[in-house]
């Protein structure tokens, strides 16, 4: 035991002292805070009010087109070629021409701008348009003002999840980002750290230390103590990179906030048709722009506790079942460019379970979704992926049990493989050979 | 008293054979030689003495008991594949090793700091091992081995990769940790270390034992009756009793042969008949060198 932690703290500080492990752990925070505090800057920066100047001919619509945050309507009264001349003149942004017999020929609006209309404000002018001629038109067919006026529904969906616990406003749009991130963390993390052990354990067997230590150590607990000390690596760098994120996000969003509009809860609905992919719609009434608000407002919708326990255990479990396997792979081989031959058959399942990993998230409670999240050789990725959308417990914990046996079983088959790899030098290895170090007594 | 006693070994991989029955007992306080062309079986019993394999049948006791796991950090191993964490820094590893050998921090801080005064190597402390060349890391290596003052000292191949003058500073030191009373373990094929530092010997070919025992006495069983003299003169008509050798000419009409005696002839009988004959410059008896015996050994057991 006392061995087991030697090696471990070796494994933990040869890699924490690296210049590497620092440039890495200060970096990334760094880099991914400023690229998200860019994106929304520039979004903040680009939101100004555009006045429009609106020329209606038919008298229809004097009161249809209403100011927002970001657009304002002055209305002109004048013949089109003078306006203009005016507009020219003035400094609004756009000018909206309706020509007298828009009833009839609903295609003669025109849209002047010194540059072209973004499509946003295109169709907003658009709908507000076809709806009051849709208004005219139903109730010249005998349709009341009242009865419109009824008819009128304002739909306006909210995600809600329904568990045991009672109904929980969810958010979809941040629980696919959440899940996202973590599905793309745990996959690179098992790539990453995995292949640390391997080269590390390549390298002992390479530099012919192993000889000595295995005289002072079980192979078992040198191969255990490297496991383990690279997943705290590992979980070091996480843990740093969420301080690190929290604290440079907590101070973005405070230079930012001051910048920012109100009106968080329209916001939210904005970001998730962005999030879904979907331009967002436009609609009179108006509606802020304010992201960070936003983030944070779906992000508490989420169970953050349970999401971060998970996502520590579902690294932990991935890492440790693929690391083993990994590690049996630098123990059989010679040199680093040998381990090719013996990579695909590991890195196949990490790499698949990435891909069905943007399935899930279409369908986060379907067939495939189920059992890739079940089975230990997928469920480290899948499952993160699903936990934001909400998880049924016993599946969570059928995958959790599934996958303490996936990596126990995994690290007893490399140790066969290692005890006897360790001390084989110059001799290439095929499956078969392995095949007999497993059973080998 | 044997610190270790090797009790009918043998160890089987997949296709060969590494140790077939072997038994030998190796005496507190001596150095002992572990013989054995290349693929012998030595790496084999060397593994199984550290506990790195265990043997299929047999049993190995340490200082009279079954060796077990307590034995480990009584054990200094410096295996014929010499290695070190490249990246890693001397002392750090140093520190590292020792610890791993049941030293506490402390311990193996001073121990240490006694050694690189010794070898005169203190800058090294924080060089990376990379950074030394492969004597001065075989002298790390060293080090480590020993760091821990074991009782039982297991070298293979030391002296390889040392240049003359760090070798006879290794032999001293090994000499030194003898007179200490640490028993140390040599496996090689270079005689003329057998012959110069070891007390007992045991050879492995094929992976038996073909021969152990005392060094000296070994040689009295491999010697043949054979006597070499150096002298002026004739010697055609000794008699049949002596059995001559191929003459030799030497500087100034000297000549050397050798002469195998009968069972029955002393060396004293020898001498007489020479001193009528011719002029003597030198006698002795042939002592054969463990080269000899360490070819005549291997090429008497039949090729399997």
């Amino acid at each position: 035991m006392r061995n087991i932690l030697l090696v471990i703290r070796r494994e933990y500080l040869v890699r924490v002292k690296k210049k590497s492990f620092l440039i890495m752990t200060l970096l990334a925070p760094v880099l991914f805070v400023g690229f998200y505090a860019t994106v929304i800057w520039v979004a903040i920066e680009s939101v100004d009010t555009k006045t429009v100047q609106v020329l209606d001919e038919s008298g229809l619509f004097s009161k249809e087109f209403k100011d927002t945050e970001t657009l304002k309507f002055i209305y002109i009264d004048s013949s089109i070629d003078s306006a203009k001349t005016g507009f020219k003149k003035s400094d609004a942004n756009a000018l909206v021409y309706i020509p007298g017999d828009i009833i009839r020929d609903p295609k003669g609006v025109r849209i002047y701008a010194e540059k072209n209309v973004s499509m946003d404000l295109k169709s907003q002018i658009e709908k507000v348009i076809e709806k009051q001629i849709e208004d005219i038109k139903l109730s010249e067919a005998g349709i009341t003002h009242k009865i419109l006026e009824d008819s009128r529904v304002n739909v306006s969906s909210e995600t809600i999840s329904l568990s045991e616990e009672g109904e929980k406003t969810s958010s979809s749009g941040a629980a696919t980002v959440i899940g996202g991130i973590c599905a793309f963390l745990i996959y690179m993390s098992v790539f990453i750290y995995g292949t640390q052990v391997m080269r590390g354990i390549t390298e002992e067997k390479t530099s012919r230390i192993v000889e000595v230590i295995i005289s002072s150590v079980k192979p078992f607990q040198l191969m255990l103590g490297k496991i383990i000390g690279v997943a705290l690596v590992g979980l070091t760098q996480f843990v740093l990179w969420i301080l690190l994120s929290t604290a440079l996000t907590s101070a973005a969003s405070a230079v930012l906030s001051s910048k920012m509009p109100e009106n968080p809860a329209q916001m939210a609905q904005e970001m998730q048709s962005i999030q879904k992919g979907m331009p967002a719609q436009g609609m009179p009434g108006g509606n802020v722009e304010n992201p960070v608000a936003e983030v944070l407002g779906a992000v508490n919708s989420l169970n953050i506790p349970l999401i971060v326990g998970c996502f520590l255990f579902y690294y932990l479990g991935g890492y440790l079942l693929y690391s083993a396997l990994f590690g049996a792979i630098g123990a059989a081989v010679d040199n680093d460019a040998d381990t090719q031959q013996f990579m695909l058959p590991i890195t196949l399942p990490i790499i698949f379970s990435f891909v069905f990993a943007q399935l899930v998230l279409r369908d986060p409670d379907g067939t495939l979704a189920f059992w890739t999240s079940i089975i230990p050789f997928t469920s480290p990725i899948i499952m993160m992926v699903r936990i934001p959308f909400g998880v049924p417990a016993w599946e969570i914990a059928l995958s959790m049990a599934l996958l303490v046996l996936g990596f126990m079983g995994t690290t007893w088959l490399a140790a066969r493989i290692y005890r006897v790899g360790i001390l084989m030098y110059g001799k290439k290895v095929t499956y078969k050979e392995l095949a007999k170090w497993i059973f080998y007594k | 008293m044997n610190i270790i006693e090797v009790r009918n070994v043998t160890k089987e991989y997949a296709n060969h054979v590494a140790l077939d029955n072997v038994s030998l007992s190796i005496p507190k306080g001596c150095i002992f030689g572990l013989l054995g062309p290349n693929g012998a079986g030595k790496t084999s019993l060397i593994r199984i003495i550290n506990q790195i394999t265990g043997p299929d049948k047999g049993e190995i006791l340490f200082d009279g008991r079954h060796l077990d796991q307590s034995h480990i950090s009584r054990i200094g191993y410096l295996p014929e594949e010499r290695g070190l964490y490249k990246k890693m820094k001397v002392g750090e590893q140093l520190l590292y090793l020792a610890q791993l050998k049941g030293l506490s921090q402390k311990q193996a801080m001073e121990k240490l700091k006694s050694w690189f005064v010794k070898f005169d190597i203190k800058t090294w402390w924080d060089k990376s091992v990379s950074d030394l060349s492969k004597g001065m890391q075989q002298k790390v290596q060293f080090v480590s081995t020993v760091l821990h003052e074991p009782d039982l000292i297991i070298l293979d191949e030391p002296f390889s990769g040392f240049d003359p003058i760090n070798a006879n500073l290794i032999r001293d030191e090994i000499l030194e940790l003898k007179k200490k009373g640490s028993t140390i373990i040599f496996s090689t094929h270079r005689m003329e270390t057998v012959e110069e530092l070891c007390d007992n010997i045991a050879l492995i070919h094929k992976a038996k034992k073909v021969l152990d025992g005392p060094k000296l006495l070994i040689k009295e069983q491999f010697k043949t009756h054979t006597y070499f003299v150096e002298y002026r003169g004739n010697l055609d008509d000794l008699g049949q009793l002596y059995e001559l050798g191929q003459e030799k000419n030497l500087e100034n009409d000297y000549k050397r042969i050798n002469i195998h005696l009968a069972k029955h002839v002393s060396p004293n009988e020898l001498l007489f008949g020479l001193l009528q004959r011719v002029e003597i410059r030198s006698f002795g008896e042939n002592i054969p060198s463990m080269s000899d015996i360490f070819m005549r050994s291997v090429n008497e057991v039949p090729e399997s």
